[in-house]
């Protein structure tokens, strides 16, 4: 349960998120190939969210019940698009 | 205007508050309404043979990282308002708060300015895929952030009438929550939507 986070690093997660956008703006305009570059920034992402979700939204305090709700419809959304990408590469 | 006593919250059975368990059970049917545009938007570029057409604009940057460092800002100064309030602060809570509005105001001004100006280079939902997708996700997280300005405010108003104190301010880490969810959606959007160029297809 989140009651006070006196002692969440908010300062230290703010400099950590301004540093990977930075990161994902030179990463993209630094000429990778495709699946470098597209690896890359999917990796800078979603550190990114993961920061955001633990600290800011304190998924990091919350209980297993909490964890569940938010985790199955993660779960539906990793099965929609595993169902749906594979189309889109039969035509690619 | 009358103002009641806050009254004092006690989290349920489960050790969390039935208000929390709702906002998150929100968050998670909107989430997957955003990933189902997201995969749609994935699965149309991926397949598409042309997906800038000449003549479509390419979208800036430098205007839209800017615009992510100020929803990150804006994510920042509302756990400050949080954290304020959990300490008893409400001039603190209302202090945190305007600033939070004012950054999602500040990206809503930005986000008008770089429609009209795509619209004016010729960016038109009805010509290519491209551009419906750019207006449908972007218009979509837009609202999103419109609705919680909105939704910030109105807990601001709460608050300058002394609704919230140290025990009873559910509502503030609530409209936090919803607020941060609105932040994440465009960590993503800023990636998949002007980080990867067309160029890699």
């Amino acid at each position: 349960m989140s009651t006070d986070h006196e002692h969440s690093p908010y300062y230290k997660v703010l400099a950590w998120l301004t540093f990977l956008t930075i990161a994902e703006i030179i990463w993209a305009m630094a000429g990778f190939s495709r699946g470098m570059l597209i690896g890359g920034l999917a990796i800078m992402a979603a550190i990114k969210v993961v920061l955001v979700a633990l600290y800011y939204m304190h998924l990091k305090y919350e209980g297993k019940v909490l964890w569940g709700v938010i985790l199955f419809p993660c779960l539906l959304v990793v099965i929609m698009i595993c169902g749906f990408l594979p189309d889109a590469f039969h035509y690619w | 205007m009358e103002t009641s006593a806050p009254a004092i919250e006690k989290p349920g059975p489960l050790n969390f508050t039935w208000g929390k368990m709702a906002m998150w059970l929100f968050l998670g049917s909107d989430m997957m309404g955003f990933m189902g545009l997201i995969t749609l938007y994935m699965v149309l570029r991926i397949s598409a043979g042309d997906w800038q057409l000449p003549g479509d604009p390419c979208f800036g940057i430098p205007l839209t990282g800017f615009m992510t460092f100020i929803l990150i800002m804006s994510s920042v100064t509302m756990v400050t308002a949080l954290s304020r309030i959990q300490k008893g602060n409400v001039k603190g809570l209302l202090f945190w708060l305007g600033l939070t509005i004012l950054g999602g105001a500040t990206f809503l001004s930005l986000q008008v300015y770089e429609w009209s100006h795509l619209i004016h280079l010729g960016l038109s939902a009805k010509k290519s895929n491209y551009a419906a997708t750019f207006f449908m996700l972007t218009g979509f997280h837009g609202l999103h952030v419109t609705i919680g300005v909105i939704y910030l405010s109105c807990v601001w108003i709460r608050a300058k009438q002394g609704a919230y104190s140290m025990a009873s301010h559910s509502t503030v880490e609530l409209v936090g929550l919803f607020w941060h969810f609105v932040d994440l959606v465009w960590i993503v959007l800023f990636t998949i939507l002007y980080l990867i160029p067309d160029s890699v297809q």
